[in-house]
């Protein structure tokens, strides 16, 4: 937490004054814009590779990333959450859609052009058995960035590489070593060293610590977070824990089946979730208190994911939603801004705000103490934002049963981002207080 | 819950391990090539078996500094010693004796010691060049297949096929019996050799390139070529520098197993009359004079037969042992 790493984006002068806000970084200009992205996979059989069908991984997203901000991306195996973020990278090749990274569209380069700019967007991988080569050392895997983008460093490859090490947590005594000599928590240390070798804008963590053991888990995130403070990076994560998306990232997305269903800032989707299939999300977390555990609503989801072979049609949810109806099996709901900044794609959203300004009954969600820390500075944002942003809720009108209920006046707006002040007083679900 | 503790700041602590390594002075990791050397000098039948390839080896390049001092030359006559009614050597084990110590051959005479010396330069030769020239293709064809895939992997996969399927004893002997005289400016036994060697190694690829090209696929899948390949690199860099020292094991293992095959192999044609041609000497070519005698001249079979039979079974056992050195989960 560096002051100098925020001193580039210091816009936002009246947040300066309040340490806690000060702690976490205001996100800056998009860095990354995601429009209409698909990613269909054909699937051939016999002889003559004949098309037998299409897997729509990722079907229509759209997102933005801004500069400094971290934005999580979640959903069940399946959902094309990992499709995503190899796009991004073009590890995988898009079948529609663009890709902005800092105002050029990725999707059009070839590789050749696209090489140095390679150094700018970054990937730390799931599993860090398999992304470090067991043939090269250390060393060799933590310089092959500068090798590959023939970039030299100040006082060459091998300092360079050490003070990366050292950066990470590891001894730069470990430049000779490898992989097969470190635990799995260190060799994805390694793999964040590499990552950052560059000095990239954007990370995209795969999974970042979904292949660790617990206990090391905590370690990892943590540094991903300490580096962020420090050099100022933007990252997607990718997971499917719902906890580590919670503790890492400014705002989630939650995918089912090739699409986004609710995007929202983080405290606002955590404490006031309002697509179905987010509330059944968010209830599977474990709790750790076996009281609370008692009271609380578990939501079980009837059947399976359907095949990404041949989605349902309208909303994909609705084969598995609680509260369908006919108008989800015929006609799509958009994903729209029904709050400041919470965009979801459901015909019957929950948890939206009603006449007296209050959230509806607020699920499960029981914040850790230091996330207290981020909603007041939460509020702060929605506010800032909700006044420059008319264009953006313009997009309501297209949600016709739910436009009505989904006011976006500002005197409710940080009604919506409140829910979580009471929570501060632990271990007691006070109902959710009018804002001020 | 799995959430991580909140514990900012707390992570740069939390390496024991760092701080222990860094009071250590210098450390030098062990590569899995180091690793797999000091498992392999633990089997020891596998070092047995190198051991008898290396003295094989040894006895094939010094053959005529050896010759010179037990035996004598492989075209040298000894009529004296032969039986001059049955033809056959005089004296017991096929007239074994110090100046001959595997006996002599019936009729000609010849000392069967130097010709088995002589015998491994031709087995040898053909059998490590004509392995070279199928891992060469193999390791090629087989990578290029398993990396690009599509339409280049269907092309190499039927051409293995093909040449899988072919009838090479049959292609081999035809070819070797056309290509009699003079051919390609090569002519006598170096004609003969190559044709060998090149019969031999052409046929013989796909069985690496099919491992190859399975350990390929399986590699180019793992995350390390997807790292590489979102740093910016070519091709090349990845088939060069992230997968072949992958592919080092599997090469060398198969290698060394084909290297008995083709030694078979190149018997068997010297046998049915393919091979170097006569007075030249070659374990196969000693087996096929030896069949019409081997009930008055025992001896002029067993040993060829033994030699050809220890030298196979040295390189299969070396081969199992650097299979088990280097990749310790097919034990």
């Amino acid at each position: 937490m560096t002051e100098g790493a925020r001193a580039g984006d210091d816009v936002n002068v009246a947040q300066a004054g309040e340490p806690e806000a000060a702690s976490r970084r205001e996100p800056g200009d998009v860095l990354v814009r995601v429009r209409g992205l698909r990613k269909h996979f054909p699937i051939r059989s016999g002889m003559t590779r004949r098309r037998a069908g299409t897997v729509k991984a990722v079907d229509g997203l759209d997102f933005d990333i801004r500069e400094g901000e971290t934005l999580g991306l979640v959903g069940e195996s399946g959902c094309g959450k990992s499709t995503t973020g190899r796009m991004v990278m073009r590890l995988l090749e898009p079948s529609e859609g663009t890709i902005e990274f800092g105002g050029r569209d990725l999707t059009r380069l070839s590789r050749g052009q696209l090489r140095p700019l390679r150094r700018d967007f970054q990937m730390i991988f799931q599993d860090p058995q398999s992304s470090l080569n067991p043939r090269h050392t250390v060393g060799t895997i933590v310089g092959l960035p500068f090798r590959l983008q023939k970039v030299t460093p100040e006082g060459g490859v091998k300092k360079a590489v050490q003070e990366l090490l050292e950066l990470v947590g590891l001894s730069p005594e470990h430049y000779n070593r490898y992989p097969h000599e470190f635990s799995g928590g260190q060799r994805q240390r390694i793999g964040i060293a590499r990552a950052l070798a560059l000095r990239p804008k954007l990370v995209v963590a795969d999974e970042p610590v979904s292949a660790l053991d617990v206990s090391i888990q905590a370690q990892v995130v943590n540094l991903l977070d300490d580096l962020q403070s420090e050099f100022g990076l933007t990252y997607l994560i990718i997971a499917h824990d719902l906890s580590v998306v919670r503790h890492t990232s400014d705002r989630v997305a939650v995918m089912y089946l090739g699409k986004i269903v609710e995007i929202a800032d983080r405290e606002d989707l955590y404490s006031s979730p309002k697509h179905p299939y987010t509330v059944a999300l968010m209830s599977a977390v474990p709790v750790p208190d076996p009281a609370r555990r008692e009271s609380r609503d578990r939501i079980l989801l009837k059947g399976d994911v359907p095949s990404p072979m041949d989605p349902p049609p309208a909303c994909r949810f609705h084969t598995r939603c609680w509260k369908a109806q006919d108008i989800c099996k015929t006609q799509e709901p958009p994903l729209a801004e029904l709050t400041t900044r919470h965009q979801v794609a459901c015909h019957f959203p929950e948890n939206m705000p009603t006449e007296d300004g209050a959230g509806e009954a607020v699920l499960l969600a029981k914040p850790a103490p230091a996330d207290a820390v981020a909603a007041g500075e939460g509020a702060e944002a929605v506010a800032e934002t909700s006044a420059e942003a008319p264009a953006e809720t313009s997009a309501d009108g297209a949600a016709e049963p739910v436009a009505e209920s989904s006011t976006d006046s500002p005197a409710e707006t940080p009604a919506a981002a409140s829910p979580k002040a009471p929570d501060e007083a632990p271990g007691k679900d006070t109902p959710p207080t009018p804002a001020p | 819950m799995t959430a991580p503790i909140e514990t900012t700041g707390v992570a740069r602590e939390a390496h024991p391990e760092a701080i222990a390594d860094a009071a250590g002075a210098r450390i030098e990791g062990r590569s899995l090539g180091q690793i797999a050397w000091a498992r392999f000098r633990r089997d020891r039948v596998a070092m047995a078996g190198g051991v008898v390839i290396i003295f094989m080896v040894l006895v094939a390049i010094f053959a005529p500094l050896i010759t010179d001092v037990i035996g004598g030359g492989p075209t040298e006559y000894h009529d004296d010693l032969l039986d001059p009614v049955l033809n056959i050597p005089t004296g017991s084990f096929g007239g074994a004796s110090w100046d001959h110590p595997l006996g002599l051959e019936p009729v000609n005479g010849r000392d069967i010691f130097s010709r088995i010396c002589y015998g491994a330069r031709i087995s040898m030769l053909v059998a490590f060049l004509a392995t070279l020239l199928s891992v060469v293709l193999g390791v090629v064809l087989g990578t290029v297949a398993g990396y690009f895939g599509g339409w280049v992997d269907g092309l190499i996969s039927r051409a293995m096929d093909v040449f899988l399927a072919f009838p090479l004893l049959l292609f081999a002997i035809a070819i070797g019996s056309s290509l009699q005289g003079e051919a390609f400016g090569l002519h006598g036994d170096t004609l003969r050799i190559t044709v060998l060697i090149f019969v031999i190694g052409f046929f013989s690829w796909p069985y690496i390139a099919r491992i190859v090209r399975g350990q390929t696929l399986s590699l180019r899948e793992r995350e390390f070529v997807e790292a590489a390949r979102s740093l910016g690199a070519t091709d090349r860099h990845i088939i060069f520098k992230e997968l072949l020292p992958n592919l080092v094991g599997p090469i060398l293992v198969y290698s060394t197993l084909l290297i008995p095959t083709n030694i078979l192999f190149e018997a068997a044609l010297s046998y049915l009359g393919v091979g170097v041609q006569e007075p030249t000497a070659s374990w196969g070519g000693m087996l096929s004079a030896a069949t019409p005698r081997y009930q008055d001249a025992p001896m002029f079979m067993v040993v060829p037969g033994v030699t050809i039979f220890i030298t196979v079974l040295a390189f299969n056992l070396l081969g199992d042992g650097l299979r088990d050195a280097l990749d310790p989960r097919s034990r």
